[in-house]
């Protein structure tokens, strides 16, 4: 079968890739751009462990045709941190144990940076239903929810 | 308490491996590729229960790109016993024929052949090629029409292991095992109160986010390079050297980092059937399981029946204990039945005891290790036994279960003596804690119960080396599976005397440190610990021989202190102290690289107990219940970093939580798995549970230099029966059966109505 072209923005780069029609986007993440941040869990849009944004939507890679991405702005767990400096909410996910194996930790990342993106100010429950799509079998959520609401807090205190 | 005296053990540094794991550099099962790899993949049974009279392959191998096919021939027999592989007790004629069906196709889902294939989409289409003449035999699904006479028969040379007489029927009861301790009538002829209930738990996965995967590469000349997403790295190399007749030197395996694991990654399934793919083809080959494969043919824990009887006088003291567990193993034999037997009573100190446990096959998957196996599936029918017992006396909880706590000294029904343990203490923090002193709020019901888990040692080896600028790598052979890194670093650094951040914890792959048991049984920062401060005590003796030289002293002339070399007191002479970087400078000019290591099969790991209190409210029109506040109390031993002990304790709660209201394997009639991915089997998400109180309780583990107590099973033990214990109160509808759905609690709601109207 012929490959379709698509031109797309990664991250922020510029980036051009060959798929087949069937192939999901999560597929051409890993296996042809070697961006393997963005995690499988199910295939089925259940688990959360591939969220993408797609301009600035939280989706799950999993779910959408690599052929989508065509004209569109894709943010990756790859392309949270600046440089060499982590996002906050990485580096509080470390600093408060919020991730024990690790697996659905970038999902939660871009799932969480997503929520704080539109909401700067929600509540534990606002972060409990705003992550509900996202699974974690390790941490039972308490760590998790408590560096989201302490990075929301932090943001908030540095724009005001 | 323990950590008032000591520098880094008890605080909570950022783990070694955290950045790589926050930025998706981490690289876990399906991230590892090679050059020209394979693409593998499994063709599965869709029925139950099926003879398999052939199997033709020859088209599949004739689709363009199909590199390799396998199917049992191509895997030598195995004998019928019991041996050691990895460590690991095993037997081999079941392993090969889960790994790959040989006979029979003995649950839905067991792989019957696999194949190679250039590309994933070839490969799927070579699976479609494959064509597989069954004769579909009658199944059998439940733990109790399996042990029925004129059940379906698995297998036909299975007899009842522990049988007196021995029987020679075929049968699917395995095993029977029997514990007693006193005499159970005299107990019970004492007693003023004795409740007995029939209890049933559903089997349920581990559920572990990342799918199993591994990438398998066998050259021509024999050798074999693995990377697998495996809690034991050197299980796999035992079971794929036994199962394929390869020398373990000539097999290498790496555990990637791992995404959840909790026991069901300590068993092989892709692996010997990604080598053997290789070997065919030529190309390394790369399987990665879907998640459907995941449920239907990982294994989870086992679902059973359970009867319990408890007898208590007056006054509240248990004086007799009985319980008959039946626990399906799946289509082999070995359920976690012997731990459940010998964890059901074990939270307490009662005189006349008898258990009696049976393993059943049945024509599920077979099941795998799941966080302190067995033990939940007993805690939930005794634990609520307890309650029954504790409402008929009009006893508070946890004062009952204080005044029949284990201690010091308390004899088990299995037969060891407990050491220190801290059963009293963690019923005595729960009853002290925030929540339990907290009056229930109007609308919600509270419930108590314990857990107990024995946490495990065995082997370790362990490796420390300084680089020439002094700093030091720390190597051991465990997977990481929920920061056990940090732990590491934290216990080398206390032990060296110098900083958390001076020590780079590694884990080696099979052929580059001596020999590691799985990570599982909670044993990991408890033995490999013990393994890694002992290598580092190594080091230290290496290091004080090395200043004694410079000194032109004694060895035992020079004490180590705070990370430096000193002399014993002044009568050795006037030196200054030696730092790691200036001894390591010199090592050329004192004997050369300083290394220390270890290798120990660890005794005495420290056993745990949990009291965990749960405070819900129930929907009585649709039987959905929320866990309004949630507390869990547990001896830790010493918690070596605190954040990854509390998140031990939360995670456990949370799949108890899943365990106790939704999770369960549904079967159609015909025997097939009707909920095999997350939609259906449904685990608990962020909104469905409130943050996990914990109380860590710290009795030091005398077994342990930092009295290191496993940490990670026990807090999957008592969540079921807690919630339980809280719904009976709520409802006055005792639920006996797992899970307590919305579907099932509203329908003994409902069964309640006509009752409750009537009053």
């Amino acid at each position: 079968m012929s490959k379709l072209h698509v031109t797309t923005t990664i991250n922020g780069e510029p980036t051009e890739f060959l798929c087949d029609a069937r192939e999901t986007m999560l597929d051409v993440l890993r296996d042809r751009l070697g961006l393997t941040g963005t995690k499988e869990g199910c295939g089925s849009g259940d688990c959360g462990a591939c969220s993408i944004t797609v301009d600035g939507r939280l989706v799950c890679a999993c779910l959408m045709f690599g052929a989508e991405a065509e004209g569109s702005q894709i943010g990756t767990i790859e392309g949270l941190a600046e440089g060499e400096k982590l996002h906050p909410l990485q580096k509080r996910f470390i600093e408060l144990a919020a991730l024990q194996c690790g697996i659905c930790t970038p999902g939660f990342l871009v799932a969480a940076k997503a929520l704080l993106d539109r909401n700067k100010n929600p509540t534990e429950t606002e972060v409990r239903y705003w992550l509900a799509g996202n699974l974690c079998r390790c941490t039972g959520y308490d760590k998790i929810i408590r560096a989201v609401m302490d990075v929301a807090a932090e943001l908030r205190g540095a724009t005001r | 308490m323990s950590s008032q005296h000591y520098k880094w053990i008890g605080t909570r540094p950022n783990r070694p491996d955290g950045a790589d794991k926050v930025t998706g550099r981490a690289r876990f099962g399906a991230d590892f590729n090679m050059p020209g790899q394979l693409v593998g993949k499994v063709l599965r049974s869709p029925h139950a229960h099926a003879r398999i009279k052939s199997i033709d392959t020859s088209k599949a191998e004739a689709l363009h790109g199909v590199k390799a096919v396998v199917t049992a021939k191509d895997f030598p027999e195995q004998p019928n016993q019991i041996v050691p592989a990895g460590e690991m007790q095993a037997n081999l004629r079941d392993v090969t024929r889960n790994v790959m069906a040989r006979e029979k196709a003995l649950y839905d889902g067991h792989a019957v052949a696999a194949v190679a294939a250039t590309t994933s989409e070839i490969a799927s289409e070579a699976l479609a090629l494959i064509k597989v003449d069954y004769e579909v035999l009658p199944h059998v699904i439940d733990v109790d029409d399996a042990m029925k006479d004129g059940a379906p028969i698995l297998h036909d040379h299975l007899r009842t292991d522990g049988l007196t007489p021995p029987s020679d029927k075929p049968t699917n009861i395995a095993k029977r095992l029997e514990f007693v301790k006193g005499d159970i009538a005299a107990g019970l002829a004492k007693a003023d109160v004795v409740i007995e209930r029939e209890y049933k738990t559903a089997a349920v996965h581990q559920g572990y986010i990342e799918p199993h995967a591994t990438l398998a590469s066998a050259t021509e000349d024999g050798q074999v390079q693995v990377w697998s997403t495996t809690q034991g790295h050197f299980q796999v190399r035992g079971f794929c050297s036994r199962l394929l007749n390869i020398e373990t030197s000539q097999i290498r395996v790496t555990a990637t980092e791992i995404g959840g694991g909790f026991g069901g990654k300590t068993v092989v399934y892709l692996e010997p059937v990604a080598i053997r793919l290789s070997q065919k083809s030529g190309k390394p080959v790369k399987m990665v399981m879907e998640r459907s494969e995941v449920f239907r043919a990982s294994g989870p824990t086992s679902g059973g029946t359970l009867r319990v009887k408890i007898g208590a006088t007056r006054d509240g003291r248990i004086v007799a204990a009985d319980t008959t567990i039946a626990l399906q193993s799946g289509a082999f034999p070995g359920s976690p039945v012997g731990p459940a037997c010998m964890c059901s009573f074990a939270c307490y100190d009662i005189d006349n005891i008898k258990v009696i446990g049976f393993d059943v096959v049945s024509n599920r998957p077979k099941v795998a290790a799941y966080r302190a196996p067995g033990a939940p599936i007993a805690a939930w029918a005794v634990e609520s036994t307890i309650d029954l017992v504790a409402e008929a006396l009009r006893m508070d909880p946890i004062d009952l279960r204080l005044k029949n706590a284990a201690r010091k000294g308390t004899k088990t029904h299995y037969g060891p003596t407990f050491n220190t343990i801290g059963m009293v203490e963690t019923l005595e923090a729960a009853k002290n804690s925030p929540h339990y002193k907290t009056p229930v709020k109007p609308g919600h019901a509270r419930g108590v119960a314990a857990g107990f888990w024995f946490n495990v040692g065995a082997d370790s080896s362990a490796a420390a080396h300084v680089g020439e600028d002094g700093t030091v790598t720390v190597i051991s052979g465990n997977p990481d599976i929920g920061g056990s890194r940090a732990s590491l670093a934290l216990m080398a650094a206390e032990t060296l005397g110098v900083d958390y951040d001076k020590v780079r914890p590694v884990i080696a792959d099979t052929s580059s440190i001596g020999f590691n048991f799985v990570t599982g049984g909670s044993r990991v920062t408890f033995a490999t610990g013990l393994a890694v401060v002992n290598a580092v005590r190594d080091m230290i003796e290496n290091l004080k021989g090395r200043a004694a030289k410079i000194w032109e002293v004694e060895p035992d002339a020079v004490i180590w202190e705070n990370g430096y070399a000193k002399p014993a007191s002044s009568n050795v002479g006037k030196f200054e102290p030696l730092s790691l970087a200036q001894l390591a400078a010199q090592a050329g000019k004192t004997g050369g690289p300083i290394n220390g290591h270890a290798q120990l099969n660890a005794q005495g790991a420290g056993p745990g107990f949990g009291v965990h209190i749960v405070d819900l409210s129930v929907d009585r029109d649709t039987g959905i219940v929320t866990v309004e506040r949630y507390t869990a109390a547990q001896d830790v031993g010493t918690a070596i970093h605190p954040s990854y002990v509390e998140g031990q304790l939360q995670g456990g709660v949370a799949q108890g939580v899943g365990w106790a209201l939704n999770e369960e394997y549904i079967y159609d009639a015909k025997g097939r798995l009707q909920n095999a991915g997350f939609l259906d089997y449904r685990m608990p998400v962020a909104s469905d549970l409130p943050m996990i109180e914990t109380v860590l309780v710290e009795v030091p583990n005398p077994s342990h230099p930092y009295g290191v107590r496993g940490v990670g099973e026990v807090p999957i033990v008592p969540p079921m029966a807690a919630i339980g214990n809280a719904i009976a109160r709520a409802t006055e509808v005792r639920m006996l059966d797992l899970p307590m759905s919305p579907p099932r609690l509203s329908a003994a709601l409902d069964a309640m109505a006509p009752k409750r109207a009537a009053e």
